[in-house]
């Protein structure tokens, strides 16, 4: 049985070191397979380096034809010519100031992920490889113009209402402050919701697949308000897993972030105003 | 249907408590092991029960205890956690995260409680926020629920002068900006409860509104007990907001209550400084609300107060403006209005006749535009605002100078005005008041008219007649009560009194004219009194001219007609002239009752009881000279040989032989005609006996016979020589004849009767002395 075991194990062990992987912030990543593992949080421009350790199974050699190591989609380094490793081999690697222009994204239909690929490759028994992946975010300042919105919405002579959410564009962990004002109300409202829906794009053209998530349901009001009621708004982020807004990522896909507002009326009728949040709203609608 | 709803509720709420409880245990867990998250978890879930809608306020009620009792131990536990290290700031946003708002804001605020205590934010910025962040509750009853829980766990951390947590300038401000906000929208969501749920289940809802008003009243008491809510402050902004509320919600309950708590929880002299503000916001709500009631507590409570001159303007002031601006304010309303501020005054300046004068007077004009009272209520109102000064006073005499008094009566029906002379003549009667002048007298009459003559247009068959008996008697009563000592006046008042009276028409004359006799009879025996003026000045009453007004006032009867009341007034006449030596006088009544008795009583029975009243009155009469007296007397006894029925005239005559002897006036002791008529009475008792023999075939009883032995034996011992023994003796047998014969049906009270008097011969016989020997000679 040990044999058999041997057998189909690789024939060494890969490990993957980063040269300030103790400093380094770690952050939470979701795999594929629903685990969540801490993986290295990089951003663009920095250096990636490390260590690559290559240890064959109970001194056995390997025999291989070159060890590499690439940055998934990116860039190669070759490591080290065809040879054979008799013991345990060190390689540093280094990618210096990489561009990373687009952030770690972990989307329904589209995944956007940085991966550290080893490689020993052989010529029968198959190449050993081995993945590790790290996380990149990067960092944008504030943007210079960030209006707060204002907007009366309405169905004539049924419900008009305003609001005023205190900015266009949040950060991560920022709040959203707002108000909003019945002007006429002739419905029986029964409560209302702000919610945070995130729409995913992938593909493009005809093959354009769209796929809408709520990330959050946050009741606002409970009950029916008078004309001239004002309701606050005050909705903290950071409880959410939220991402930055992705516009067009390689000409592969878009995420976009919606602020829903949900009125519903006694007989469970929605009404919704939505709002990008990210842009100058424009296209409010009401439906 | 009902007993359903009931029922389903009660499983409701069993169902609340227990999935409350259920939280609340795991939530203890949380708190035991201090685990934060798991505490924020269990007591978000907890809280969540208070999100239903299927219970009565009532009911939510209990359900809203047990979790407030339950948030205490989380407030513990907040606080310990800040001990721990945790960051207040950073609890206050935590407990945010909740997805659902009702559960949220009641952790907000219990955690904004140790925020504020642990003085790391000034109480009044977490207070702001606390109050705003409540608008997200717009459902009624848990609105009002939650922002009471926000009004108990705040009370005693406002930011008031001298409190621990008062900050910089102006911090009282904010104390009262933030009691006063979360009053405005408790107040906001109570009045929308009405509109909650279907239309058919108003009045149940309103009730169970009704139930709620304390929570919002509870507001204006936390803004009374702030110390640094001063004199001035409460009139600059706290009682202008707080009646900018109360006007704009237009709500008639919670106008009346609110009203009513303003006036109830600040203290008398804030009211007092502040009356006009406080007033002026009375002509501006609800048709609907009573003012009256609110205004009447608020009157009451400063009458209470020490007495402040400028009170009675100020109100009275208002009250004008208030009514005035009301136009259409149903009259009750301000009838009511004027009321109670009469009440007021009287209770607070009883010395200033002129102010309740004043008070009518505004009444009257008001009602000047109204025509007679319709409404019910409003004239009960009426009868209020008139007796209040009677109360006050208890002297009609007093009222009486109230010159808008008579005419606030005009504009009353004539039912309310007959009720309320019904009031003023108990009030006399009461009070034993002494109203003496004639003057006073005719205003009091004029005052009670509506007992005293059919009013315009009054249907009298509508009246009952117990009703109408028990008012007219009441005069009578008053008419008794007028006296006076001088009896210049007496006579003018008796003159006063007959002038009103003489107006009320058949019906009420007989009622009023024989006290108005008797009370003029009292001042004849005045003006003979040892005061009487001997040397009758000209003009001056003497009792001729009380009885020339007598036999005038006695004639009005006539029209009635009332011969038997006219006579039996003349015979008083005639004994009270009898006694006032004047015959003349006596001789007219004597005259003016055989008149009547002539032309008018023709009922046989009358005629009986008046002859009697005739003979008795006569018998007694001294004043009359024998040629007068002859003339009476024989006419008496004409009239009783007259009466249709054998036994009447047969009592009627004998009783005409004491006509004849009169005991202690000597020239009028004539035996020989007392005689005649005993032996004429005798006569006519046989003749009645043998007509009943005739008619019915046995004869009558022997009453009339022994009836007439008794007269025998009343001038005999009398000393009239006519009457001798002999002649007893021998009415004795014929009676005893009588009982024993064949046809003489049995009657034993007649036997008794007889019975009995011969027992008494026995007795007079031996008594012995004079009488035994006068009493010898018959044998029984």
């Amino acid at each position: 049985m040990n044999y058999l075991i041997g057998a189909f194990k690789p024939a060494c062990n890969i490990s993957i070191t980063f040269a300030d992987g103790k400093n380094r912030k770690q952050v939470p990543l979701k795999k594929e397979n629903g685990q969540t593992i801490m993986v290295p949080l990089f951003q663009s421009q920095e250096n990636i380096s490390g260590k690559i350790s290559i240890e064959p199974v109970l001194g056995k050699k390997v025999e291989h034809n070159g060890v590499k190591i690439e940055l998934l989609g990116q860039i190669v380094r070759e490591l080290d010519v065809p040879g054979e490793i008799y013991e345990r081999k060190t390689y540093p690697f280094e990618f210096s100031t990489v561009e990373m222009p687009y952030e770690t994204y972990n989307g329904v239909n589209v995944r956007l992920r940085y991966v550290l690929k080893v490689t020993v490759s052989r010529g029968y028994g198959g190449s050993v490889v081995e993945y590790q992946d790290f996380v990149v975010r990067n960092y944008t300042p504030p943007p210079s113009i960030n209006n707060s919105i204002k907007m009366e919405v309405g169905i004539e002579d049924c419900l008009h209402i305003e609001f005023e959410y205190n900015k266009s564009k949040y950060h991560l962990k920022d709040v959203i402050i707002g108000k909003i004002y019945f002007l006429l109300v002739r419905i029986k409202i029964k409560n209302m919701d702000l919610e945070i829906r995130r729409r995913e794009s992938t593909g493009s053209g005809a093959n354009t697949h769209v796929e809408t998530e709520t990330l959050a349901k946050f009741e606002l009001m409970d009950g029916a308000p008078v004309r001239g009621e004002s309701i606050p708004i005050r909705l903290f982020l950071s409880p959410y897993e939220l991402t930055p807004t992705h516009r067009n990522i390689n000409n592969k896909f878009s995420v976009k972030y919606y602020l829903n507002l949900v009125l519903v009326d006694e007989e469970d009728r929605r009404i919704v105003t939505v709002m990008r949040t990210t842009a100058v709203g424009k296209d409010l609608s009401l439906r | 249907m009902m007993v359903d709803g009931v029922e389903d509720e009660e499983k409701w709420l069993a169902a609340g408590i227990a999935g409350l409880q259920q939280n609340a245990f795991y939530m203890h867990r949380a708190l035991d092991s201090n685990n934060l998250r798991d505490a924020l978890k269990y007591s978000a879930q907890m809280l969540s029960e208070l999100r239903t809608s299927k219970l009565s306020p009532q009911k939510y009620y209990q359900l809203y205890m047990r979790a407030f009792d339950e948030l205490r131990k989380l407030e513990m536990f907040f606080k310990e956690e800040t001990r721990r290290g945790c960051s207040i700031i950073d609890l206050y946003e935590l407990v945010q995260h909740a997805g659902n708002i009702l559960p949220r804001l009641y952790l907000l605020c219990t955690v904004g409680s140790v925020y504020i205590k642990s003085k790391e934010a000034p109480a009044k910025d977490v207070l702001k926020d606390l109050v705003e962040m409540c608008r997200g509750i717009q459902h009624p009853v848990r609105g009002l629920f939650l922002r009471s829980y926000l009004s108990q766990i705040s009370r005693d951390k406002l930011p008031d002068i001298g409190s621990e947590y008062e900050g910089d300038a102006d911090t009282v401000n904010d104390a009262m900006e933030f009691v006063l906000q979360n009053f405005t929208e408790m107040n906001k969501l109570w009045v929308r409860m009405q509109h909650q749920g279907p239309a058919r289940e108003k009045d149940k809802r309103e009730k169970e509104r009704s139930e709620l008003r304390d929570l919002v009243g509870k507001n204006l008491h936390v803004l009374s007990q702030i110390e640094g809510v001063d004199l001035d402050m409460y009139k600059e902004t706290v009682l202008p907001r707080v009646l900018e509320q109360v006007v704009n919600c237009k709500d008639e309950i919670a106008q009346c209550y609110l009203m009513d708590c303003i006036i109830q929880v600040f203290p008398d002299e804030y009211h007092l400084q502040t009356l006009e503000i406080l007033l002026g916001a009375f002509p501006q709500l609800q048709p609907s609300v009573d003012i009256k009631t609110v205004l009447s507590r608020l009157m009451e409570r400063l009458s209470n107060y020490f007495l402040q001159v400028e009170a009675f303007s100020k109100l009275n002031n208002a009250i004008g403006k208030v009514i005035e601006a009301q136009a259409d304010m149903p009259i009750l309303g301000a009838v009511t209005l004027y009321s109670s501020l009469l009440t007021f005054t009287l209770h607070v300046h009883p010395d200033r006749l002129d102010y309740a004068d004043q008070v009518l007077g505004a009444c009257v004009k008001k009602l000047s535009g109204e025509g007679k009272l319709e409404d019910n209520r409003a004239t009960k109102q009426i009868v209020a605002l008139l007796s209040a000064p009677l109360d006050k006073y208890n002297d009609i005499v007093t009222v009486l100078k109230l010159s808008n008094y008579p005419s606030v009566m005009e504009y009353v029906d004539s039912e309310t005005n007959k009720v309320m002379a019904m009031v003023i003549i108990q009030s006399i009667m009461k009070n034993n008041t002494q109203i003496s002048t004639a003057d006073k007298v005719g205003a009091l009459f004029e005052l009670i008219k509506g007992l005293i003559r059919d009013l315009d247009g009054a249907a009298h068959d509508q009246v009952d007649e117990d009703d109408f008996k028990e008012e007219q008697n009441s005069v009578a009563r008053l008419i008794q009560m007028l006296q006076n000592d001088d009896t210049e006046e007496m006579f003018k008042i008796i003159c006063t009194v007959r002038k009103h009276i003489l107006t009320g028409g058949p019906k009420r004359l007989p009622f009023t004219v024989p006290p108005l006799v008797f009370s003029s009879l009292k001042l004849v025996r005045q003006l003979q009194g040892p005061e009487e003026n001997p040397f009758g000045e000209e003009g001056s009453t003497t009792p001729k001219k009380v009885f020339q007004l007598l036999n005038q006032t006695i004639e009005t009867l006539y029209g009635v007609p009332a011969p038997e009341l006219a006579l039996r007034l003349y015979l008083q006449c005639a004994e009270a002239a009898n006694d006032s030596d004047l015959e003349p006088v006596a001789y007219e009544f004597f005259t003016q009752a055989y008149i009547l008795y002539e032309e008018e009583i023709s009922d046989s029975r009358a005629q009986v009881t008046a002859i009697h009243l005739i003979i008795g009155t006569l018998q007694r009469m001294h004043v009359f000279g024998v040629e007068n007296r002859d003339t009476l007397t024989h006419k008496a006894t004409g009239y009783s040989a007259k009466l249709l029925k054998k036994p009447d005239q047969c009592r009627a005559v004998y009783a005409c032989s004491h006509l004849f002897w009169v005991d202690d006036q000597d020239n009028m002791k004539d035996g020989e005609r007392v005689l005649l008529c005993l032996k004429r009475a005798l006569r006519i008792a046989n003749a009645a006996q043998q007509m009943s023999n005739a008619t019915r075939g046995s004869t009558g009883s022997v009453t009339l016979f022994v009836e007439i032995l008794n007269k025998y034996l009343y001038f005999f011992e009398k000393g009239n020589t006519q009457i001798n023994a002999a002649a007893i003796q021998s009415l004795i047998e014929l009676i005893t004849a009588e009982m024993q014969s064949e046809s003489n049906s049995p009657d034993p009270a007649a036997d008794a009767f007889f019975a009995s008097t011969l027992r008494y011969i026995q007795f007079q016989k031996q008594k012995g002395g004079a009488v035994g020997e006068k009493y010898e000679p018959i044998k029984v």
